[in-house]
Order: C-alpha cells, then structure tokens, then sequence
C-alpha cells in the first residue's frame, strides 16, 4: 500500500503544479505585461511602454510619484506598468531590471536604492534597447540617460530660509536640528542655509544638534534646545524625521506658537501640527510632479526629442517646459510648501 | 532500523537467509519515490508550464539571469544542509555575506590586491564561523540563539565599518568575472564553482563516515556520541565551513553588484533555510538530501523568476513561495503520519501475510523508536 501513498504525494505535487499554473496564467494574462510588445507595435516607432520601477512597494511616497508618472503616460497615450521589489534593498531591484530587459519594455524610470548596484543591470537594458530614466534617487550618471532631481541643494537651503524669516519676522536667534553630524546631504544644506542667511542680517543662527534621524533623540534635542536658548524664536529641520519630533514636542510645550519651527517634512507626518498650529508650513517636492516629470522625461528621450544634451528642452504637460541641464538632469523646480491650505490634498 | 533486528517471527517454514533485500523497497522506488523526488519533479513541471505560458521565460537569458540570482542562495543552502541535518541552524549566514562584503571592499580600497581582499574576507568567514562553532559546542548553547546574537553582530560590524558609504570601484575584469557565461549556453561561469562544490558536498554528505555521522547526530546526538562520532567536531567543522562558504558568498555578491555594503543580503538567511527546508530536509535534523535542496532553491528561483516575467508583483510571489513552502512541510508531516499507521516492518515485502497480531506488536515497536 505504499504505492498508494506515493501515488498522493504525487497528486499533492500535480495539485501544487496547477496551483501555479492558474497563478500564472492568471498574472499574465490580466496585468499589463503582454501589453508592453503589442503597445510598442502600435505606437509604431516609439516604443512607449513606460515602467516605474521604486525603491520598494507599499512606500506612499512612490505611491504618489508613480500615480503623477502614470497620469502623464495616459496624458500622451504611453503604456504605464510599475513593479517592484517588497523590500528596499541594494540588490533587490536588479532581477526587475533583467525582467524590464527581456521584456523590452520602451523605459525604465528608477528610482535607485544603491548608486552602482544596479548600474551593470541597467547598462544591459541600455544597451538591449530600453531607454532609463533616473528619479528621487540617481545611479552613477553613465548608468543612465536622464536624472530628473526633485530639487537643488541651493533652492532647498533657500526655500528653509525664506519661511524661517518669513514665520519670525525677519530677525531673532535660530537653530537647526539636523540628522547626524556626518549625513552628506544635510551638512551640504546647513552649509547653503549659512551663506543664504547672510542676506538676512538680523538672523542669528545659535546652535546646531544633531537628532540622529531617531525620534526619541530628536524629540530630547528639542527640548534641550528650548532650555538653553530661551530666546529661542526658530527651528529649522531638513530631515523628515527630525520634524516630526519636533513638532510633537513643541505641540505639547508652552513653546506652542511662539517658537516657529519648519524645515523638510512629508504631509501626513506634518498633518496634525499643522492644524493645530505648531507648524504653519513646511517643504519638501511634490512627488506627484517628480513622477508626473519624469514620465514626460522618459518619453522625450524615447521619441529622440532630447538627447541628454545639455540645453536640450522638452515639455512636460502641464508642467510647461524644461531644460536639460549639466550632467544630464533635469530639476523639478523649488521645493513645494506645504501649508493648511494645501495640505488636505496630499497621501504620502 | 527496530524492523531488521527486531526479532520478528519468519512465517514462512523454508530456512531462507533473510536479507535486507527482502524488506528493503527496490533500488528505484527508494531513489524516485521520496520527497527530493517531488521537489524536482516539481521544478520540472514548472519549468515546462513556464516555457509555455510566460513569454520570454524559455531563453539562454532568462536562465543566465536566474543562476546569477540564485547563486549566493545556492552556495550557503550547501553547507546550511549539513548544519540542519545536524539538528543545529545558523541564522548569521547573510550577515556574514554582508561582513565579508565590507571587508572584501575595505581591504581592496586600503590598495591591496583582490586576491588579497578575497582571502581576508574567506579568513573573516571563518573566524565568525569558528566563533558561532565554539558557542554552541564548547560553551553548550543552542545554536538558534548564539547564531541570532551572531546575526546582528556580524551585521552591526558591517554596518559600522562602512556606515552609509559604498566601496564600488573594483576592477572591471574582476566584476565581469562574476556575471561572463560560458559561451552561449547563458549559464554564468561561477556555475562551475558552484557545481564543484555541490559535488564536494553531496560525496561528504552521502558517501562518507564523516557525512553518515551527520546524520547520526541529527536522529540522536547523545547515541552519535556513543557509537563513536565526535560530535562536537563534527558540529564545529560544519559551522566554520559555513562561514567560509558564506564569506564566498559575500565576496560573489560584492563583485556581482560591484558594491560593498553593510546591508547587503539583508533577510537572505530566510530565503536560504526556506529552500533547504523546501527541499525536503528536516528542521529537527537527520533527514534531508542534498539534490532535494538544490531542486529546492532552483524551484523558488523559477518560480519567483517566472512570476516577475508574468508581472505579478512581488507581494504575490513572496505568497505563492510562502504557501508552497507551508504545504510542503505539511505535507511532508501527514504523509510520515500516514507511513507510521500503515507500515509493515518486520515482514518481508514479497511475501504477502496478513498477520494482524504481528503488525499491531511491530507498529508499536516501531513507534518507541
């Protein structure tokens, strides 16, 4: 009878096997995927079929820029697809990538979790035919045709100082909570933010801390902030988390309302100290637009209108025109504020 | 084993040698009929039904791409078989493959030659291993525990000698290493180390003492221990093999991505220990073979490597690997459950009796053991 209980380990396998047979037959033939061949053909020349490739699914923030992306690709008639990896791991984009390849898909727009990790993988998908776009987070600039930055170290620096002075009136002591002492890109910032406050003599930037991009330290930093400097009339913080934790100490302080905090926040973060009042605006991009951008981007060095040149101008719908500037990028523009007025309209 | 020298009443009145033969299954039942078998049967089977339905599944690319991807997995599931066999686990492998990832790149930027890097990172495997050995055999701990505190050891040293940095600028020769194919065949040149060492593993494994004691230890240390197998060096060579096998690993990893980093192969521990046990070895050691776990790791590499192609996205194919995994360790169960209740030890397979007495006294015998 032994047989018999093979014959069931066998059945369990076939059963297994037609499991799998029904998922896949099912995914390919609902999803897009024999759609990126058939759209290519249609569009004649232009292969139009554009894949979104995050940093992982699941995030709101890719959430948001692939919704803009697809929105412009059904703006110009293009194929939208977006597939990605669960977690955002250095590695974890490259068999997407080697798929996108095989699949001759027209773009792929990325945005990198690891500068060269991915670069070999893209150069293969270059040179089989696709054209790759880089968002939010760039490769090394030889592993792709485009970068399209959210925003400049400059008009990021800026856009932080115009509201502090903006909320404080101008003049009074400031501080700035920063993410650790050797982050690349908030050191490059503060150093911006220094030379931009010369244009604001009353200003007087009195301490620098560090929250370490850990909640906990970020919220004690505030509060010993507020202690030693009790003058105190602003905060600054570039980094998403610091804000946050800010803005929960502060709300719950007597320091509410009198002491202005912003920098760089995501809106639902942000949502509840901004209508409470603790914040009255804070920046960052609008992802929607980066992703919207970026599609407008890919279809232009589809279809040959620019070449990464730079000088190279394309129009982006809605956006209006942009130029490609020195190492092949394209910028959104200045960082978006965030504000009660706005703040509804935005899920990331 | 209680079936052979049991002494089990001969019904049959000629005098007839009793051979292991009689109350053996036949050569190719026991070699097709098992669940190693099913695994690969199953590949199989997938594979064909991918060729068929997914476009693009079926070419030298797709399979250059699969092997690189599965390569690292394949190499530590070799050595993670034995320690499983052995009752024991090791949880560190990834971490390891991140540490020796960022010693091989910091050793190579200090301006030291590749080989140089390579070895040192190989000699960090096996440091690391030595100590995961040395905790659970001379100090006695379990492994499950050492090997979590190892996990995020190893993983907090590699994080904390590069932080967010990446050391990227190997050499072109030695990155394209990594990823060349053997002519067109579309399978990568590194499938020749792998393949070697597969063989290497399997002769240890099936065909030595060395191997026969791995499992021994596996079913009962404490009756390992007595018959004659030095556990404690057993579980020792094993746990530094598989740092240096992960080690290997770290350094094909860096080269193929071009990228040292601290978290590199975060989470690949898991994907490892669900192919080894996919692949029909057992979490309670002293059962599993080596072709079923190779048949385990290429099944969920095709798997996952079909469903990308089909664009399901990545959510869905980490369930469908889940679910396959769970019902293949229940299955597992209830058909050893429904083996125990029906088996007939004791009594020579070709001869047909029906002895109800018999059967009920060896049954139980056989569940004592």
């Amino acid at each position: 009878m032994k047989f018999g209980n093979k014959l069931r380990t066998i059945a369990v396998v076939a059963a297994l096997s037609l499991a799998f047979a029904a998922a896949g037959c099912g995914g390919g033939g609902d999803s897009s995927g024999e759609a990126a061949p058939e759209a290519s053909a249609s569009a004649e020349e232009a292969n139009l079929a554009i894949t979104f490739l995050p940093k992982n699914l699941g995030n709101p923030y890719f959430d948001t820029s692939d919704k803009g992306g697809e929105t412009a690709i059904k703006e110009f008639g293009g194929t939208y697809q977006e597939v990605g990896p669960a977690e955002a791991t250095p590695d974890a984009q490259v068999s997407y990538i080697n798929t996108l390849t095989q699949q001759q898909v027209g773009a792929i727009v990325i945005s990198a979790n690891d500068k060269q990790a991915v670069c070999d993988a893209l150069t293969e998908a270059r040179d089989a035919g696709a054209k790759v776009i880089t968002f939010d987070s760039d490769t090394n600039p030889d592993c792709r045709d485009l970068y399209v930055n959210q925003a400049t170290a400059e008009g990021i620096a800026k856009v932080q100082i115009d509201m502090i002075a903006e909320q404080i009136g101008d003049a009074g002591e400031i501080a700035i909570l920063s993410a650790s002492a050797n982050a690349t890109n908030q050191n490059a910032w503060i150093e911006l933010m220094k030379k931009e406050l010369a244009n604001h003599p009353n200003i007087k930037l009195v301490d620098t801390v560090y929250g370490n991009d850990k909640d906990q330290e970020s919220f004690d930093k505030t509060a010993a902030l507020l202690q030693s400097h009790p003058d105190l009339k602003g905060i600054i913080s570039p980094t998403t988390v610091g804000i946050a934790a800010a803005a929960r100490y502060l709300s719950t302080s007597k320091a509410k309302g009198k002491v202005a905090l912003t920098g760089l926040g995501t809106p639902n973060q942000m949502k509840e100290y901004v209508e409470d009042g603790t914040v009255k605006e804070f920046a960052l991009w609008n992802p929607a637009d980066l992703g919207y951008l970026a599609a407008y981007g890919a279809k232009a060095v589809i279809t040959g209108e620019i070449k990464g040149n730079e000088g190279d101008k394309f129009t982006a719908g809605k956006l209006g025109e942009y130029t490609v500037g020195p190492d092949k990028t394209v910028v959104l523009g200045d960082p978006f504020k965030f504000n009660k007025e706005n703040i509804d309209q935005f899920d990331f | 084993m209680a079936s052979v020298t049991a002494p089990a009443p001969v019904p049959a009145p000629e005098t007839k040698e009793r051979r292991y033969l009689d109350y053996g299954q036949p050569l190719w039942r026991r070699v097709l009929l098992t669940r190693e078998m099913a695994i690969i049967g199953l590949l199989i089977v997938v594979i064909i039904v991918a060729s068929a339905v997914v476009p693009k599944f079926g070419t030298t690319v797709t399979l250059g791409f699969l092997f690189l991807d599965v390569t690292p997995i394949l190499l530590i599931a070799l050595p993670m078989t034995l320690v499983i066999i052995t009752g024991e686990i090791d949880l560190s492998v990834a971490s390891m493959v991140g540490l020796s990832s960022v010693i091989f790149g910091v050793v190579y930027q200090a301006g030291l030659s590749m080989p140089t890097a390579a070895l040192a990172a190989l000699v960090v495997g096996a440091v690391g291993g030595t100590i995961n050995g040395l905790l659970v055999t001379a100090v006695g701990l379990p492994s499950l525990a050492v090997t979590i505190g190892t996990l995020a050891l190893f993983r907090g040293l590699a994080v904390g000698i590069l932080g967010t940095t990446a050391v990227t600028n190997f050499p072109r020769y030695w990155t394209q290493l990594a990823k060349d194919k053997i002519g067109d065949t579309g399978i990568p040149i590194v499938m020749i180390l792998v393949a070697i060492l597969a063989v290497i593993f399997a002769v240890v494994l099936h065909f030595t003492p060395f191997g026969r004691g791995i499992y021994a230890i596996g079913l009962s240390a404490e009756a390992a221990q007595f018959s004659g197998v030095r556990v404690k060096r057993t579980k020792l060579i094993l746990f530094v093999v598989i740092g240096i096998i992960s080690a290997l690993a770290g350094i094909y990893y860096t080269l193929r991505f071009g990228s040292s980093r601290g978290d590199n192969a975060t989470g690949m521990e898991l994907q490892v220990i669900a192919a080894v046990l996919l692949g029909g070895v057992s979490i309670f050691g002293g059962r599993g073979a080596l072709h079923g776990v190779i048949g385990g790791v290429l099944l969920i590499g095709v798997l996952a490597s079909a469903l990308r192609l089909a664009n399901v996205t990545s959510d869905v194919i980490n369930i469908i690997t889940g679910v396959l995994l769970v019902l293949s360790v229940v299955s597992s169960s209830i058909l050893a459950w429904v083996q125990s209740k029906r088996a007939k030890p004791g009594i020579p397979r070709r001869q047909t009796t029906d002895d109800a007495p018999t059967q009920g006294r060896e049954t139980n015998e056989k569940g004592i053991t």
